[in-house]
């Protein structure tokens, strides 16, 4: 019995929280002078400290902390006077130490909040998506599993663990639980994240790539009746990452939770899996007995007391905040509320905007982002950021087109070759043959072509009657294979029939 | 030349009359000869060491101006790492593991030209004040070689009595370096907290461990310990300030006003005889070179002892889970299809021994959830109450006296099935241990009852090191006069020659 | 006073991660009643009122440069590896939670 998702809202409510992490984009790890590269060969980027080797100890990267300070003062959060590091001791093979360095009881930053908009049927609509802290960490190795059918961890026969990412030092943050969402939990979940993910590219502390992982999402998710005071049984999807998949996760345990609470079953805590390729989530392998984690200070570091001083020169330097950059951009660009909107739905503000910077009209850089680009990214199923176009490639499309060199029609061909991976624009132009034909003897000729082919259409526009061109026109343009300015052509067109 | 201290040996070489190479053959022949029946060693490194000694000895000659301990050997706890070669704790875990870095304090020795004999004996871990818990089988005091030389690092304490070497690294955790120094009659010293680098000493207790140096006189430990302290930039519990002047207190050794403040709850009932009655006589010998003598009260140190067999073990159970046979040391039970939670499982089984397994169920025990504030809360509570005493017991008096420990060397094997009679041993050195402070053993003469050596402990506030150099240096000058040789000369003769 | 019950110890032994006989966890928690007792004494001074010290020394905010330092060769990082494939450290299967 599947549940739609109209039936679910209207009879539960779903109360959210939704934890990030961030990897910071420091130059050396949290607590070593390895580098933190993405992508090098494996273990290249490894000593005794992040490989846990017997002897070694960590010392705090300074730059970590302040960046995790900034990021709690653009989440307006309180910087704590004193914080501490923890040990978090379980046992996995790709953490080095068997415990991992984690603030605990006593984070760097608490209480903040971020204010997100989403478009609903009644208009832009905001909400508040409370932070209950943000803290350190330290992040694991990779694990390669070999043999077996699936190349996933169950059936393995072994595993070939690779630590470069080991020790990258990583931010937490935690919101409050979330409730009040109603039916636009999922689109609140997106929101918030991609709030975070503009903040956090604005303050410059992490690559914020979630196909890198550098940003990942993990949401809990419950349900409660409508009405009701308790909250419900939650779960915990991870692996969730990418904007698109925060929406489809939530939306998708809102169901879920729904159908088991309908069919009079209970919602098991636990943490699932999300699975991009079918929107699902899967019970990750739950354990027979809890974990005790036996956290206790980190006795190899000292607390962490930023001074006030301290505190107020980072809060000084904090970057303009997203939301006012978007009025910003708004007004500069003159763009409407409602195509404002789109641009931030479709996550393309920050693409426009580097479209611009290489010289294209707003106007145009985000009819294309969002019109013709927007479209093939929808049927391939991907983000417009995924796509092998780039914002010099538009810029270029914009100025060839503003030169008179292609065509709006002829563009579209252009940004479709780009996008199949044919090259740069020119290139494409070059390749397929699509140049605006100018040559203006040969425009002629077909024009001439196209009045000898409609004789009666031809003396209609003779004798006044301008709309009838458009038959002519088309036909020049058949001729021409599109590759003429139909603007040019009908300048021409008017001209040679005396109008 | 091998009975010499480290200094006279320093002396020498300066002067010409011998060269690093030689003094180090001489050491490896004793070690070749004795070290069957002491068994202080897990590891010589002869290529090593004497490429080491050749290294300095160019230098020397190359006009370079070298260190004050250049050329002279030294005895290295196994629980610090060297790189390349062999390090293992005493442990079965580590078997065959070549570390590919170097501690800080290796670093340093390296740096000095102090040429490192090899890795000695110690507790597995340093859990144990006899070396009982070596997985290497035990080693054997010098001074009778059916009992123990201390623990946990008994195999630094025995090299020195042995005469194998003249100076040695220890580190103390609860009593680690002065214990062992009490029982072999020499000299260990536990620095402030934060005055030696951590970095590369296999931790067991972070917050209590502590690596010193060890030697046969006050002055060459002095002068081992100017060369490995200092700020390390790798260990972000190292202070960040100048090294005490131990070597100058130690040339100095004057107690005149001094004041020294007997600790009440560190003598009496439970201390053998023998060793009260050589504590008394030191005291005397102080008072007669102008210290005041008085009494101070620290009421909490009964709750030391109970309060670091908390902390530690809970310090340790996190600490040694790095030990997973994933990455270096032991793999047990690697068959097809085990998994690596099993095999974890397994080598720590085969890996760890008893007592080091006992600690870690302990530990696990007292952090877990909702046992936490009751143990290792409290035991940190008690902490705080120990600091409160020090600090009242130095409003009153410089520095701080009691017995090493309450009694002589035991036979191996007397305790090892008692774990809380083996951890009594500790009970007046644990205190300096739980408040970060600076203690020090020197010896104090022979028990009368069983003609065995007598520890003679000094406590300074944090960084106030060379104040128990100097009233160790006056100590020891007095007990000489009286003695008219150093106690070491009274050792019974082993296998070889001296 | 707590007691450990044998279940108690093969509980703190599985979540240690060490194997153990039945003969051990029998020995072990009487053991531990054993020294249990003896250290549940920090209970009769350790009152509300008494602040925990986790360490002795009263620093602060040590830190480090944003620096990178030199790295073990991955020969070096895999030396003492038990096995090692793909300059990855080999590891037997992982039962356990998708990472």
């Amino acid at each position: 019995m599947s549940l739609t998702y109209e039936e679910v809202i209207l009879k539960y409510e779903p109360v959210l929280g939704l934890e990030v992490h961030v990897e910071l984009n420091t130059k050396s790890k949290m607590f070593c002078g390895c580098a933190t590269e993405f992508g090098a060969e494996p273990n290249t980027q490894t000593c005794p400290v992040c490989l846990g080797m017997p002897g070694a100890l960590p010392v705090v990267n300074q730059k970590a902390i302040e960046s995790s300070i900034l990021i709690g003062l653009a989440l307006h959060c309180s910087v704590t006077p004193f914080s501490r590091f923890s040990r978090k001791n379980y046992f996995y093979p790709d953490m080095p130490k068997n415990f991992q360095i984690s603030q605990y009881d006593e984070p760097i930053c608490v209480n903040g909040y971020v204010d997100v908009e989403i478009e609903t049927e009644e208009g832009p609509k905001q909400f508040r998506v409370e932070i209950e802290r943000v803290h350190m960490e330290e992040d694991t190795g990779k694990s390669l599993h070999v043999g077996g059918a699936t190349g996933r961890i169950h059936g393995a026969d072994y595993s070939l663990l690779d630590f470069n990412r080991a020790g990258i030092p990583l931010v937490e943050i935690v919101t409050k639980i979330v409730p009040g969402t109603g039916k636009y939990a999922p689109e609140v979940a997106k929101a918030y994240v991609a709030e975070l993910r503009d903040i956090l590219r604005s303050l410059g502390v992490s690559d914020v790539r979630m196909e890198q992982g550098s940003l990942r999402c993990d949401a809990n998710v419950s349900l409660r009746l409508i009405g009701a005071e308790t909250l419900g049984t939650r779960s915990e999807t991870k692996n969730v990452n990418s904007l698109r998949s925060v929406e489809r996760a939530v939306r998708g345990e809102m169901i879920r939770h729904a159908e088991l609470l309908n069919r009079g079953e209970r919602v098991v805590q636990e943490t699932r899996h999300f699975q991009e390729d079918t929107g699902l989530t899967r019970s990750g392998r739950s354990k027979e007995q809890a974990e005790d984690y036996r956290y206790f200070p980190e006795p190899d570091l000292v607390p962490v007391e930023p001074d006030a001083a301290w505190v107020e020169i980072l809060r000084v330097s904090l970057p303009e905040q997203p939301t006012l950059r978007r009025k910003r951009l708004q007004e500069e660009w003159s763009v409407p509320d409602k195509e404002m909107a789109a641009m931030i739905n479709a996550d393309a503000l920050d693409i426009v905007e580097a479209t611009v910077e290489f010289g294209a009209d707003p106007t145009r850089a985000r009819g294309w982002w969002l019109g013709e680009i927007s479209r093939i990214a929808n049927e391939k199923d991907v983000s417009i950021a995924e796509l092998a176009i780039t914002p010099v490639d538009v810029a270029e499309i914009v100025a060839l087109v503003a030169r008179g060199e292609l065509t709006d029609k002829l563009a579209r061909q252009v940004v479709e070759g780009v996008i199949a991976g044919e090259g740069k624009p020119s290139h494409v132009m070059e390749t397929r043959g699509l140049k605006v034909v100018s040559d203006e003897s040969a425009l002629m000729a077909a024009i001439e072509n196209a009045i000898a082919a409609q004789p009666e259409t031809a003396e209609k526009v003779r004798s006044g009657h301008i709309p009838a061109a458009g038959a002519l026109i088309g036909a020049v343009m058949k001729e021409t294979k599109g590759q003429a300015d139909a603007a040019r052509v009908r300048e021409l067109l008017l001209a040679h029939l005396g109008q | 030349m091998i009975t010499r201290s480290a200094h006279e040996m320093a002396t020498a070489l300066e002067a010409g009359d011998t060269t690093s190479e030689k003094l180090t053959q001489e050491h490896l022949d004793r070690i070749a000869a004795v070290d069957g029946d002491v068994h202080a060693f897990l590891y010589v490194d002869t290529e090593g060491a004497l490429s080491q000694a050749r290294g300095v000895d160019a230098r020397r000659q190359s006009g370079e101006k070298v260190g004050p301990l250049a050329g002279v050997p030294l005895a290295l706890k196994d629980v610090m790492v060297q790189h390349g070669v062999p390090t293992t704790a005493g442990s079965k875990i580590l078997e065959g593991w070549r570390p590919p870095y170097d501690a800080t304090v290796v670093a340093k020795l390296k740096q000095a030209g102090i040429v490192i004999l090899g890795k000695t004996n110690m507790d597995e871990f340093a859990m144990g004040s006899s070396t009982e818990n070596s997985a290497y089988g035990p080693t054997h005091n010098p001074w009778d070689l059916s009992r123990i030389p201390g623990g946990s690092g008994g195999g630094s304490s025995a090299s020195l009595a042995a005469f194998e070497a003249p100076l040695a690294i220890g580190t103390d955790t609860g009593g680690s370096i002065r214990q062992p120094a009490a029982v072999t009659g020499t000299v260990g010293v536990k620095p402030t907290y934060g005055g030696v680098s951590r970095y590369g000493l296999i931790a067991f207790s972070s917050s209590l461990d502590q690596a010193g140096p060890c030697a046969r006189t006050v002055l060459d430990a002095a002068l081992l310990h100017e060369v490995i302290a200092g700020h390390d930039a790798r260990d972000a519990t190292s202070i960040d300030a100048p090294v005490p002047q131990v070597v100058k207190a130690a040339r100095e050794g004057n107690v005149k006003g001094m004041k020294i403040g007997v600790v009440k709850e560190l003598n009496g009932d439970g201390y053998q005889a023998g060793v009260r009655s050589r504590f008394e006589e030191s005291l005397e010998l102080l008072a007669n070179e102008g210290a005041e003598i008085v009494e101070v009260s620290c009421p909490n140190f009964e709750y030391a002892l109970a309060a670091y067999y908390l902390i530690a073990p809970s310090e340790c159970s996190s600490n040694l889970a790095r030990f997973d046979a994933m990455r270096y040391g032991l793999r047990v039970g690697d068959a097809d299809g085990a998994s690596a939670e099993s095999v974890m499982n397994f080598t720590r089984e085969v890996g760890f021994g008893r007592e080091v397994k006992r600690r870690i169920i302990l530990g696990t025990y007292a952090l877990s959830s909702g046992y936490y504030d009751a143990y290792y809360g409290s035991a940190q509570k008690v902490r705080t109450l120990i600091m409160d005493d020090f600090k009242r017991a130095f409003n009153s008096a410089d520095v701080l006296v009691s017995p090493t420990c309450p009694t002589t060397a035991f036979k191996i094997g007397e305790k090892a099935n008692d774990p809380l009679a083996m951890y009594l041993n500790d009970i007046a050195t644990i205190p300096v241990n739980m408040a970060g402070i600076g203690g020090m053993s020197l010896p104090c003469g022979l028990a009368p009852e069983d003609g065995l050596p007598v520890g003679f402990q000094i406590m300074a506030p944090a960084m106030q090191d060379q104040r128990m150099y100097s009233a160790a240096a006056a100590l020891e000058a007095s007990l000489l006069t009286k003695w008219g040789a150093p106690l070491l000369s009274q050792i019974p003769a082993l296998g070889g020659s001296k | 006073m707590s007691t450990l019950s044998r279940a108690d110890v093969a509980n703190l032994a599985r979540l240690a991660r060490i194997e153990m006989t039945d003969q051990e966890l029998d020995d072990l928690s009487s053991e531990m009643d054993v020294i249990l007792s003896a250290v549940a004494r920090v209970q009769e001074v350790a009152t509300s009122d008494v602040k925990p010290t986790s360490h002795p020394l009263p620093l602060r905010n040590v830190v480090r440069g944003d620096v990178v330092t030199p790295s073990l060769s991955p020969e070096a990082a895999l030396s003492g590896a038990p096995a090692s494939e793909e300059q990855r450290f080999r590891v037997p299967q992982i039962l356990g939670e998708e990472a």
